[in-house]
């Protein structure tokens, strides 16, 4: 399979993404470490005319304590995550998540930016960075913009960015020895999980959020509320697909993710709580 | 576009369309043919290859994505010395292929893997071979002679 043809931009300086992004707007594609994209322009799904490789700039790869945050590059790759000592200790549900994420070779290509601006529901990190409530940074020709996790995903594969703007930085509270727990169900470890759950204490409470439970990852807010009131993880996660839309599809049918979605968030609360 | 790279230690300059794959770049432009395409979507492994140091799936790299990098290929894992490289000799004692399809994906993400976790555990090494697909062997050969070559370059076993 061949993408179609394209022109292709490699930018030296962010500035210089932007303007190419003003400059040809929807027509143009961000590429990172193309593990999104790529994939769909060889099934010519996606047929940019022009791709803008900000691949290289190394500015944006990195990892750092941002005081009460841990800031991280859009070009952080999932490899980079996954061995980080500093978000083991500050945020290590984003850091085992990473680990899942595809296969190794995945991992040694995909970024965090690419995978949060490509908004799929069945992806991981998205889901990650909902129930760890980070902030995503935009930037563009108007300057930076914080974007609260929860209001970036708008649609299926549909962020909060707009056309020429570029994620630049993902801020992940400091949560430390909060408990977490992840899990992901799926038929085949390099697959997309059928259905995921990411679910991290905070204050009074746990955040719960569903991978692949509809177009946008959603936060499992009944069984939320009801644990603040006092439920147990069993009559909590009986409410956790209220509020959710998912699909049917060849992996499995919606009534069998809406039973996946209960009992893998009892399994997150039984491992939070125990 | 015109890039320059190093493939197996040698200095390589091409003209390459940007849409042209790594592993057509690999394949078709330098004749290096040890890179298999199996599925062409990322799942199987059979197109993997070094690109500096680390394992990648070379059907989903673009060509101009490794402009300047080190790609290592099947044909250049024993690098100088020639012969079998000690994973690949591994795998013709364990019988850790039948059809061979996947083998050199299969020997390069191992490389990968050994060259990251010197000492993996058996399970290390089955988590570092999930992007690799294997349709004959079941696997316990491909782990065998992985773990073989750990122990022997004096990984502990733990």
């Amino acid at each position: 399979m061949i993408p179609a043809p394209f022109e292709y931009a490699r930018p030296q300086a962010l500035e210089e993404a932007v303007s190419l992004l003003v400059h040809h707007g929807d027509e143009a594609k961000l590429l990172a470490g193309g593990h999104s994209l790529l994939p769909l322009m060889k099934l010519r799904v996606a047929t940019p005319s022009l791709l803008i490789d900000i691949g290289r700039l190394s500015d944006l790869r990195y990892i750092r304590d941002g005081g009460d945050h841990v800031a991280i590059g859009a070009l952080a790759r999932h490899h980079d995550l996954e061995t980080s000592a500093l978000l083991e200790r500050e945020a290590p549900l984003l850091r085992h998540a990473a680990g899942f994420v595809g296969d190794p070779q995945v991992r040694h290509r995909g970024t965090i930016g690419g995978c949060l601006a490509h908004a799929d529901p069945a992806a991981d990190l998205p889901a990650v960075v909902v129930a760890l409530e980070a902030i995503v940074v935009a930037y563009g020709p108007r300057g930076e913009r914080a974007i609260p996790a929860r209001d970036f995903f708008r649609s299926m594969f549909g962020s909060a960015l707009a056309p020429d703007e570029v994620l630049v930085e993902v801020r992940v509270p400091k949560v430390g020895d909060r408990r977490w727990a992840f899990q992901k169900f799926n038929r085949r470890s390099i697959d997309w999980a059928i259905v995921g759950v990411a679910a991290v204490e905070s204050d009074g409470g746990v955040n719960i959020a569903l991978v692949n439970m509809g177009p946008t990852p959603i936060r499992a807010l009944e069984t939320e509320a009801a644990l603040r009131r006092g439920a147990s993880p069993s009559e909590a996660s009986a409410l956790a697909d209220r509020g959710t839309e998912p699909l049917s599809d060849l992996n499995a049918s919606a009534e069998y993710r809406r039973h996946l979605a209960r009992v893998l968030v009892r399994r997150s609360l039984e491992q939070i709580r125990g | 576009m015109r890039i320059a790279l190093t493939v197996n230690g040698r200095p390589e300059e091409v003209e390459v369309e940007p849409r042209l794959l790594l592993v057509h770049l690999l394949r078709d432009h330098l004749g290096l043919t040890g890179t298999n395409v199996g599925c062409d979507s990322t799942s199987c492994g059979a197109c993997t290859v070094l690109l500096d140091g680390q394992s990648v799936k070379s059907c989903t790299v673009l060509a101009v994505q490794a402009d300047g990098a080190e790609v290592t290929t099947i044909e250049g894992l024993s690098g100088t010395a020639g012969g079998l490289h000690p994973l690949q000799a591994a795998f013709q004692r364990h019988h850790a292929l039948q059809c061979g399809y996947c083998t050199p994906g299969m020997v390069m993400a191992a490389a990968s893997l050994l060259a990251e976790h010197p000492s993996p555990t058996e399970e290390e090494v089955r988590r570092g071979l999930e992007g690799n697909l294997c349709r004959c062997t079941g696997y316990q050969g491909i782990v065998d002679a992985i773990l073989e070559v750990a122990r022997a370059r004096g990984g502990v076993e733990r």
